[in-house]
């Protein structure tokens, strides 16, 4: 099959919309498809064979932050192009909303195409007053697809309609296989907290945790908390008292193979974010890594963890709670074991063979029978009035 | 000068209803497309369920309920099509309650080939509901607007109506389907 797919993102700024649709490519190329994907970057940067640059980005303010967008008229020329030489079966758009490739494919391209909605963005004020206009580009989806439930919700609350669920993919065996690092296991009087994330990102929660530590360290002084993630380490530890803070290492920014070797090798791992999340792949990481997860109660991480059966979960910004369910789960090896253990099972779901396969049959469902992918020729004033000649 | 004006204002109306008449026709050709995929679906899962009903592999009374649910659902009219794939999706869930009835398909000859099709059939039924009765919501949209109606952009072709069915898979076999 040849199929286009669509990043909103840039190629060269890591991202989980990035990540996926380069799994998801490689997985595809892997079974034998054609894939091109069309995505933002600088002409400079090197790109992968299967990837098409579309431009630069330009950082412009969107929606409370600056955001990285693709719009213009250069742009949509080189989506045409794209769309015109790659004579796809199906293009595969993602984030058809926001408003860059992703809503220019939409608009320029006709035939089958399906769109996949990462996030659950509140409803912003810039979509409604282009409802008229977004509309008429989106109603050319033959397949919406959401990637959690949470996701699907908001998707239908906002533009109406309705999407399947198709979780995210992770290469479980690849996180299953990582050698856990020694210096990063922990022991029964020192035992490891993992946390990966933005340190400088108060949702993805590290304060929730340094309001916790305090108490950990109380009961087991020997207690270490890991930190992989970009961002102002002096400021992190600020809340905590100095005589703690010789217990919190942080790693920095870490490869995908260190993140899978520190997945392996801690006794717990925390995902205490406090919102934003509308899946929750690092959850998806750690079980296939085989490590207990214990997370905040956000609806996406509960879906995620199999309703609280694949890992533990505690009230959203409670350190107190936080507290004590980590003690709990470090006092307890079985229950570690046993959380281990639903969550390597559970993940299954969630490999790229899975995730792969129902994403190729909802290609095959919206191509049965149809054409292939073709730009959307604005038709001339001539051809509307009836004059034009075929 | 007014004549022109309203010349200009003739032209602009033309082209907007010649561009909204485009939009609906395209959302006509996807709603159709997408009714053909849940057909092609509903008949597939149809066809495995009959298969297997007659094969010999399930106990007599469950042979005999599927058989009789998957027929009746291949003959449906239009009409009572709704309720015969309920009633299919029904009997599957009930011949499937328990783990046991996979594990007797699969050990059987070409067991595996067919618990896998049937596996596939009821996840993707749910999948191609979902796009169809998507698609006929866009379009009952655009069909309610009253620029459509007032010039009968829509013809003569029917109101757009939803497939609603029951059509939650046996949890034996999605779970199955998911390993």
């Amino acid at each position: 099959m040849r199929i286009g797919i669509v990043c909103p993102y840039s190629w060269d700024v890591p991202g989980g919309v990035q990540f996926h649709i380069r799994d998801l490519a490689e997985h595809l190329i892997r079974r034998g498809h054609e894939v091109s994907v069309l995505a933002p970057a600088d002409d400079d940067t090197p790109l992968p064979d299967y990837v098409v640059s579309a431009g630069r980005a330009v950082p412009v303010p969107y929606n409370g932050s600056v955001a990285r967008l693709n719009f213009g008229f250069l742009s949509a020329a080189r989506v045409r192009r794209w769309l015109h030489d790659g004579r796809f079966d199906v293009i595969h758009i993602h984030e058809p909303a926001s408003p860059s490739l992703g809503l220019l494919s939409c608009w320029a391209a006709q035939g089958p195409i399906v769109a996949t909605f990462h996030t659950s963005n509140p409803r912003s004020r810039a979509m409604i007053a282009a409802y008229p206009i977004l509309q008429p580009a989106l109603e050319k989806i033959s397949a919406r697809i959401a990637v959690s439930e949470y996701a699907r919700r908001t998707l239908v609350e906002h533009l109406g309609g309705d999407a399947v669920v198709i979780p995210n993919g992770v290469d479980v065996d690849f996180f299953a296989r990582a050698e856990p690092r020694p210096e990063w296991r922990g022991t029964d009087e020192a035992p490891t907290i993992g946390f990966i994330g933005r340190i400088d990102e108060p949702r993805k929660g590290l304060p929730v945790v340094m309001r916790a530590l305090p108490g950990i360290l109380a009961k087991r002084p020997g207690t270490r908390l890991l930190v992989a993630g970009r961002g102002d380490e002096e400021e992190a530890v600020e809340a905590l008292p100095a005589a703690l803070r010789g217990q919190v290492e942080f790693l920095g920014m870490v490869s995908d193979e260190d993140k899978a070797r520190l997945l392996r090798s801690v006794d717990l791992y925390l995902a205490p974010n406090t919102g934003g999340e509308s899946f929750g792949i690092i959850l998806v990481e750690a079980m296939s890594a085989g490590a207990p997860v214990l997370a905040s109660d956000l609806d996406a991480f509960r879906q995620v963890l199999d309703g609280g059966a694949a890992g533990e979960l505690f009230p959203v910004e409670d350190a107190e709670a936080l507290a004590d369910a980590a003690l709990r789960l470090l006092a307890d090896p079985d229950r570690r074991a046993a959380l281990s253990t639903t969550g390597s099972r559970h993940v299954r779901r969630f490999d790229w063979s899975c995730v792969g396969a129902e994403i190729l049959s909802v290609y095959e469902m919206v191509t049965d029978g149809a054409g292939s992918v073709a730009t959307d020729e604005r038709t001339g004033l001539r051809a509307r009035l009836g004059l034009a000649r075929d | 000068m007014t004549l022109l004006w309203i010349a200009v204002a003739v032209v602009l109306l033309g082209v907007y209803l010649s561009w909204t008449a485009g939009r609906l026709d395209r959302l006509h050709a996807r709603m159709d497309a997408a009714r053909a995929a849940l057909d092609a679906q509903l008949l597939r899962r149809a066809s495995v369920a009959q298969e297997l009903a007659t094969s010999g592999v399930l106990d007599p009374a469950a042979s005999m309920v599927l058989y009789q649910s998957a027929h009746a659902a291949r003959q449906a009219e239009d009409e009572q099509r709704e309720v015969a794939e309920s009633e299919l999706s029904q009997a599957l869930r009930a011949v499937f309650a328990e783990p046991d009835a996979v594990t007797a398909v699969h050990e059987a000859p070409g067991g595996p080939e067919t618990i896998g099709e049937l596996g596939q059939a009821v996840r993707r039924v749910p999948m191609a509901r979902r796009f169809h009765n998507d698609a006929v919501r866009a379009a009952r949209v655009v069909r309610r607007h009253r620029v459509v109606r007032w010039f009968r952009l829509a013809g003569h072709a029917p109101f757009p109506l939803a497939f609603e069915m029951d059509d939650e898979p046996p949890a034996a076999l999605a779970a199955d389907a998911s390993r």
